[in-house]
């Protein structure tokens, strides 16, 4: 947790967006991980994002669970709301924040042992009422806080540090995302930022449950040989499947890509996806097909990445709990109390 | 068989097996009463189990408005053979027992100090009847006709009630008059109607309601403003959302849209039914739960965070028998340690505790105000007993100029004009700082964390700091204690002894209070309706050199709380203690204390 403000200095040259807010507006305090970490790349992803989407900030609520990841929301947007929970139980948090005030955008960050572990009740129930946030799992194969235990997602025959060799099969999120219903499926790496910010951009758009696994090596207790989630073998073995880009709503989409290879998704609030497919034969909007592609590639060892399937049709929690379009937490007194009246038509059977 | 007549004073119990559909036959019953004008309490004491078992019901009937469990049967309908023998050992000497005589009884099964009617009732309805689930309805019915000779209870009344249920069921209607029918004209032409114990209308029951304590805990809900709910089903809780959902479908919804101002989540466990409260309330809703012991040992860690982070949230928690699992569908004040401090560390919540239905109405909406006032979880602590058992009890009343307490939250104006927003700062004294909600204004952003924090609202490891954080929730405390309900004090005079108690005991220490004054024996009573506890609780300690504190816990879990905060001498405090399950009766307290009486004598 970072308790070292970051001097906020802003060059009267830096860009600025829609809001007139420059890239500083969107930062957080000094991160407190290793040099190198993976989750600060991401974070500098998320900050890349949010002001290219040109969010205002306060209108954003980020928030975490425990573990190194669950850190990193100090780390970014200073000036939104965060809330950092306990262990494993970020999703219930959100889940009620979101029925509380529908309006914000909802940034949660979690790690492979708060999601895949101590969390995966939650995770998948989230998952199942579409709640609608963008869910980052920055995910490292490894308890870094408490020094180097193999975590759910680590891969059968992994070594970690000491030279332990895991047995267990790895829980794949991505996977159990799609054979549960999740409505927004990607993976990417923390070392491609090019692939990573449209993600999280498009991400935020998704109305529902947008899940990104991302992976992000451990520097210190899981980045060495024999490991599968160290900078070099996920280099080695990444195969980006789908491209995205994130097109605003007023913008025309321009490409140069041969048309067989493109794919337009036009998401909720008018704005739309390009994807850029590697497969011509890949459609990130047929689940069954995504699961298939996924599950054939990964066998054979590779890092299957991208926007792997995306559904902008199903009904989000607000939609399935049938709540007003105002905001529940700004409803005045007046509209919720039925009143003496009520009070006694709701007596009248008591008697 | 006493001959002398006694009105309006006695109880009956009905054994039944769980499934048969009693339930409406019963309520029928105990309102036919309410309707005559006598006071009435029901009482259900049924299985954890879906059919089958062997369930029971009570309903006493007594003009001095006693409530409590009588510790009495005095008419027994013995509707299940599984539990014959048990049933008829339990009838008062001079009472009565009534059974389906279609089947022959076991002969060596007899007592010489009851009566006993046996009436064909599954034959009557057999005949009568055509199709087999009617026909187990039916006998139900046909009993309360019975009764109805034998007690010689209004018949217009029972009508009327039938007529209210089925009006717009003609052939409903039809078939339970009939089967009503059938038992009380069976009874008349058979047996010495009326008997000695006998209803007489007496006027008592105006402005009164018939009610369970999680129907009105919902309306308390309701009428607070809640518009999230997360929760998670667990007897004898789950009735709570079920009457708040059906309240919401027709007082928030909006007709034109069907949209309805509430968010109610069905959790997928305790963990994430509280996590969601703390979100909501973190983010300005007013939210709550429902829960009873093993989701508060669930709930407990998030309960922590919520003290530290300085969030409300309300938690109605109705207890059941533990520990564990325990007898879920037994009730007992068994969690009153566990919620008073629920959650590692330091940590200590402020807790209501209703007597009966109608302060879970009144304490349930005050527990909104103070989780929003004093930015912590409220806990509501009613019972099986309260939550799902009918009770007597004066009419609602809902002042039309009642507006919410949002406590310290910044408005956007407000924070437009400071410099610099503090989450954690004591700017008033009163150990309550300002809260900001997100979306409200760039300059409101603060982070939410269970770790060490300082005043300022941001991290800290620093010894100093932490320590005046926790220090400054000390004194909130203290603030709390001069927020929260009193406690209900009753000087009956100038008495050495007096009785402490909480929640459900009440009713029966109102009687056992009579019984005792009755024999000379007085004592003052202090009923506790919060924690933190009031000075006055400390006062009444004091000013009296026995005290009896009557409790449905082995553990006399209350007196433990009263020896820990107010530290008060500790052989002052006597535990009266009740924790089988069942509702304690005024008995029960005139047994403990008059063993505690008797013991000093002999000493």
């Amino acid at each position: 947790m970072s308790y070292i403000a970051k001097p906020k200095v802003v060059h009267p040259g830096l860009p600025r967006n829609e809001l007139g807010l420059s890239m500083r507006d969107y930062e957080g305090g000094m991160s407190t991980l290793c040099a190198g970490c993976g989750h600060d790349s991401i974070t500098a992803a998320l900050v890349q994002a949010a002001f290219e989407l040109s969010l205002p900030p306060h209108r954003m609520a980020k928030l975490s669970g425990i573990g190194c990841s669950s850190k990193t929301p100090a780390y970014f947007l200073s000036a939104s709301h965060g809330f950092n929970s306990v262990h494993g139980r970020m999703a219930s948090v959100a889940t009620g924040a979101n029925a509380a005030n529908n309006e914000l955008v909802y940034v949660g960050v979690s790690g492979d042992g708060d999601t895949l572990s101590i969390g995966l009740g939650q995770f998948c129930h989230a998952i199942r009422r579409n709640l609608n946030m963008l869910y980052i799992i920055e995910n490292n194969g490894v308890y870094g806080l408490t020094k180097g235990q193999f975590s759910a997602s680590a891969d059968i025959g992994s070594k970690a540090k000491k030279g332990e060799v895991n047995r267990q099969p790895p829980i794949d999120p991505c996977l159990l995302a799609l054979s549960i219903g999740c409505t927004f499926v990607a993976r990417s790496f923390s070392g491609d930022k090019e692939q990573l910010v449209p993600l999280i951009k498009a991400a935020i758009r998704h109305r529902g449950f947008a899940m990104i696994d991302v992976i992000s090596p451990c520097v210190t207790f899981n980045n060495h040989e024999g490991s599968t989630k160290s900078y070099d073998f996920t280099r080695r073995h990444y195969q980006p499947a789908v491209y995205a880009d994130y097109v605003p709503p007023a913008q025309e989409i321009r490409s140069e890509q041969a048309a067989g290879s493109l794919q337009a998704v036009t998401m909720h609030d008018g704005s739309r996806l390009l994807l850029h497919k590697v497969g011509a034969d890949y459609d990130a909007t047929d689940r069954l097909a995504a699961f298939g592609y996924l599950s054939r590639h990964q066998a054979e060892g590779a890092i299957v990445t991208g926007l792997l399937y995306i559904d902008e049709n199903s009904p989000d929690m607000h939609e399935l709990q049938a709540t007003p379009e105002r905001p529940l937490n700004s409803l005045p007194y007046a509209e919720l109390h039925p009143g003496q009246k009520g009070l006694d038509a709701i007596q009248a059977r008591f008697r | 068989m006493s001959t002398q007549v006694r009105n309006n004073d006695f109880t009956i119990r009905i054994a039944n097996v769980n499934g048969t559909g009693s339930a409406s036959a019963n309520t029928l019953l105990m309102k036919a009463f309410f309707r005559m004008g006598i006071p009435v309490a029901g009482k259900n004491y049924f299985p954890s189990n879906i059919q089958g078992l062997p369930t029971w019901y009570e309903i006493r009937v007594s003009d001095e408005g006693y409530i409590c469990r009588s510790g009495r049967v005095d008419i027994m309908v013995a509707m299940n053979a599984q539990t014959y023998q048990k049933d008829l050992a339990a009838v008062s000497p001079g009472g009565y027992l009534l059974y389906d005589s279609t089947w022959p009884r076991d002969k060596q099964l007899a007592r010489e100090d009851i009566s006993v009617f046996g009436v064909p009732l599954s034959r009557m309805c057999n005949e009568r009847f055509t199709r087999a689930r009617e026909r187990v309805l039916m006998k139900n019915i046909a009993y309360v006709g019975v009764l109805a000779a034998l007690l010689d209870i209004d018949v217009e009344a029972v009508k009327t009630l039938l007529r209210e249920s089925y009006g717009a069921k003609p052939q409903l209607l039809d078939g339970n008059q009939l089967a009503f029918d059938l038992g009380y004209d069976y009874a008349r032409e058979h047996f010495p109607c009326p008997l000695p114990i006998r209803a007489r209308a007496a006027g008592k029951t105006a402005g009164h309601i018939m009610v369970d304590g999680n129907t009105t805990a919902a309306m308390g809900a309701l009428f607070a403003g809640a518009t999230v709910v997360g929760w998670y089903p667990i007897t004898p809780s789950t009735s709570v959302i079920d009457s708040f959902k059906s309240m919401a479908e027709r007082w928030r919804r909006d007709p034109q849209t069907g949209r309805q101002a509430v968010a109610i989540v069905q959790a997928e466990d305790e963990l994430a039914a509280i996590g969601m409260v703390l979100g909501a309330g973190w983010n300005g809703a007013r939210a709550f739960t429902s829960t009873s012991g093993p989701g508060i040992s669930l709930m407990s860690e998030f309960l922590g965070y919520g003290y530290f982070t300085e969030i409300p949230a309300v938690l109605i928690n109705v207890q059941r028998c533990g520990p564990s699992t325990g007898m879920p569908t037994r009730t007992q004040q068994g969690d009153i340690l566990a919620c008073a401090y629920a959650s590692h560390g330091d940590t200590r919540h402020v807790l209501l505790f209703p007597a009966n239905p109608e302060e879970a109405f009144y304490l349930t909406a005050e527990a909104f105000n103070l989780a929003e006032r004093l930015q912590t979880p409220v806990m509501v602590l009613t019972d099986l007993d309260i939550g799902m058992n009918d009770w007597m009890c004066p009419e609602l009343k809902w002042d039309a100029a009642y507006q919410p307490d949002r406590g310290k939250v910044m408005s956007a104006e407000q924070l437009e004009k400071i410099e610099k927003f503090h989450r954690y700062l004591d700017v008033d004294g009163d150990g309550i700082p300002w809260r900001s909600l997100p979306g409200v204004h760039p300059k409101g952003a603060y982070f939410t964390r269970g770790s060490g924090h300082n005043r300022w609202g941001t991290y800290t490891e620093d010894a100093a700091e932490y320590r005046d954080l926790v220090d400054r929730l000390l004194k909130k405390w203290e603030t709390a204690r001069t927020l929260v309900p009193p406690a209900l004090i009753d000087h009956a005079g100038q008495h050495r002894v007096g009785i402490v108690s909480v929640g459900t005991c009440d009713g029966a220490v109102h009687e056992a209070r009579d019984r005792l004054a009755a024999t000379g024996m007085h004592a003052n009573y202090l009923r506790v309706r919060a924690f933190p506890f009031g000075s006055e609780v400390r006062e009444f300690l004091d000013a009296h050199e026995r005290i009896y504190v009557v409790e449905q816990n082995r553990d006399a879990q209350l007196r433990s709380l009263l020896l820990i905060e107010t530290g008060v001498e500790q052989d002052k405090l006597v535990p009266v203690l009740h924790y089988d399950g069942m509702p304690v009766s005024a008995d029960d307290i005139i047994k403990g204390i008059n063993q505690d009486v008797l013991k000093g004598k002999a000493a």
